[in-house]
């Protein structure tokens, strides 16, 4: 049962107040008048394009794509608005990367898919790529370039536009990163993953990317050089948080609009870092002690508002015990803070009000850029949701899809 | 040699059945990637190692090992590993 009916007055509210700050908004930054729309649905057995028109009232279905493989991420390239690339792999088969310049009427393999190198002699163990797990285009200043985060934990980048992709010896085949990556042994049953890969708006040079486990790094010369960020982020009880393999971020995101500030959803929490300058003082603030107690601060995705760099939204998950990694208590629902975390406020008016045992991974939630922004979100039940007036109002777009792995939602040229 | 192609597979191939060379099922799996471009790394790993999960028949015996020898009239059938539910 859904909650439209029963909450339809406080939901109007939220949404009045969605429309009105982003009215406040718009002396500041204007939004761009609305644009057409696509959802792009990475799922355990394939892709999905879904095109919105100006309205988001009305899809068309484009799909599947791949059936059969899995799709970890799917993604456009926002330079040139019509290339696409795929992270594809089978149960069997090894992975690939699928290339459109068309909006995915015809697919071409990449010629080099992500791999890693062979190992020198004497040196560290070989490594091989299970699969490509996420998907960065490069800097607006830099057409053709892409980096590619893969299980278990490699960087890989690419400058063709995605044909052809080597790999960053200064993470793949460094010591100290290896130490902190662990075996596959030492990671998750779906394998240790290297994902949200940053490139900062003003600095093409200057990257970042989180691993699970691992840690958060960044580099100011383009990835020659590599330093951590995990100072202020909490560990498991027990271990000691200076250890850089204990540290678990599940998503980290930069305000597009104000790149000094961090936000990220960790195994432990959901936190902010303001950069204050000096790298040695930049310290991750747990801004998730401030959500109801009974829900927690665990999660897996973390989204950021495309102009105001104090809201952001988080979708917490049950980890308690063995981590059933379900909605808490059946009752899914979404959390927005509009002050960077001093408080939050609970999202689900029109998401079931109770046995809905889905959750959403970490690549499945994000938010379009139109004047009043919707959120999507996709779920481990194979639902695709729209979140109208930033959250405020949740509605079904599609459903009975596979296990959803990741959505984005992208402008067309 | 003969190869049977996977259906998994078939979308590099076009089909079933085709002919490769090479002295060893490694440098036949370079000949097929070099008719087939992208068809070696979904079934051979960058480290050289065949991915689990698939399996390998010479002349109806079970192969893993890539160095293993290939005559002329070998037939070679490259098949996905059955399990599950």
């Amino acid at each position: 049962m859904s909650r439209t009916t029963a909450r339809s007055k406080s939901g109007a509210q939220s949404a009045d107040a969605a429309k009105a700050r982003a009215a406040a908004r718009a002396p500041r930054r204007a939004a761009t008048a609305p644009a057409r729309l696509v959802v792009l649905v990475a799922t355990r057995k394939g892709a999905w394009l879904l095109h919105g028109d100006r309205t988001r009232r009305t899809w068309k279905v484009d799909g599947p794509h791949f059936l059969g493989h899995t799709i970890s991420h799917l993604q456009l390239d926002p330079r040139d608005g019509r290339t696409l690339l795929a992270a594809a792999k089978t149960g069997h088969l090894g992975p690939t990367i699928f290339r459109s310049t068309d909006l995915g009427r015809r697919w071409k393999e990449a010629g080099k898919p992500p791999a890693f190198a062979a190992p020198a002699p004497g040196g560290l163990p070989a490594r091989s790529v299970d699969h490509t797990f996420w998907l960065t285009p490069g800097h607006g200043s830099e057409r053709g370039t892409w980096y590619a985060g893969t299980s278990p934990q490699g960087l890989f980048r690419s400058e063709d536009g995605g044909d052809t992709w080597v790999p960053l010896p200064s993470v793949n085949d460094d010591p100290r990163f290896r130490e902190w990556m662990g075996t596959v042994q030492d990671g998750t049953p779906d394998g240790p993953k290297l994902h949200s890969i940053i490139v900062d708006p003003r600095d093409p040079a200057h990257l970042m990317f989180g691993m699970s486990g691992g840690g958060v790094h960044e580099s100011r010369d383009g990835g020659a050089t590599w330093q951590t960020l995990i100072r202020g982020m909490e560990v498991v009880e027990g271990f000691d948080p200076g250890t850089v393999t204990f540290h678990d971020p599940h998503c980290v995101r930069l305000c597009p609009t104000q790149p000094d500030r961090l936000y990220q959803q960790n195994h432990c929490g959901i936190y902010r870092m303001d950069r204050t300058g000096d790298p040695a003082a930049d310290t991750w603030q747990r801004i998730g002690r401030k959500m109801p107690r009974r829900v927690g601060d665990v999660g897996f995705p973390m989204v950021v508002h495309p102009r105001d760099p104090d809201t952001c939204w988080v979708f917490p998950m049950d980890a308690a015990t063995v981590w059933p990694r379900t909605s808490p208590e059946g009752r899914p629902a979404a959390y927005v803070t509009h002050n960077a975390g001093r408080t939050w406020q609970r999202l689900d008016q029109g998401l079931p009000e109770s046995q809905a045992w889905w959750t959403v991974k970490r690549q499945a939630m994000t938010v379009d850029a139109q004047p009043v922004p919707a959120l999507y979100l996709g779920t481990s039940s194979g639902e695709l949701w729209i979140g109208r007036d930033e959250g405020a109002r949740w509605s079904l777009i599609a459903r009975h899809l596979p296990e959803i792995y990741a959505v984005e939602v992208a402008e067309l040229a | 040699m003969k190869v049977l192609i996977p259906g998994a597979l078939r979308s590099y191939t076009r089909e079933g059945h085709v002919e490769a060379a090479g002295a060893t099922l490694d440098e036949m799996f370079t000949d097929l990637d070099r008719r087939y471009p992208g068809l070696r790394f979904r079934v051979v790993d960058e480290q050289g190692q065949l991915r689990p999960n698939m399996r390998l028949f010479v002349n109806g015996a079970g192969v893993r090992d890539l160095r293993h020898p290939l005559r002329p009239d070998d037939f070679v059938a490259v098949v996905l590993a059955l399990s599950g539910g």
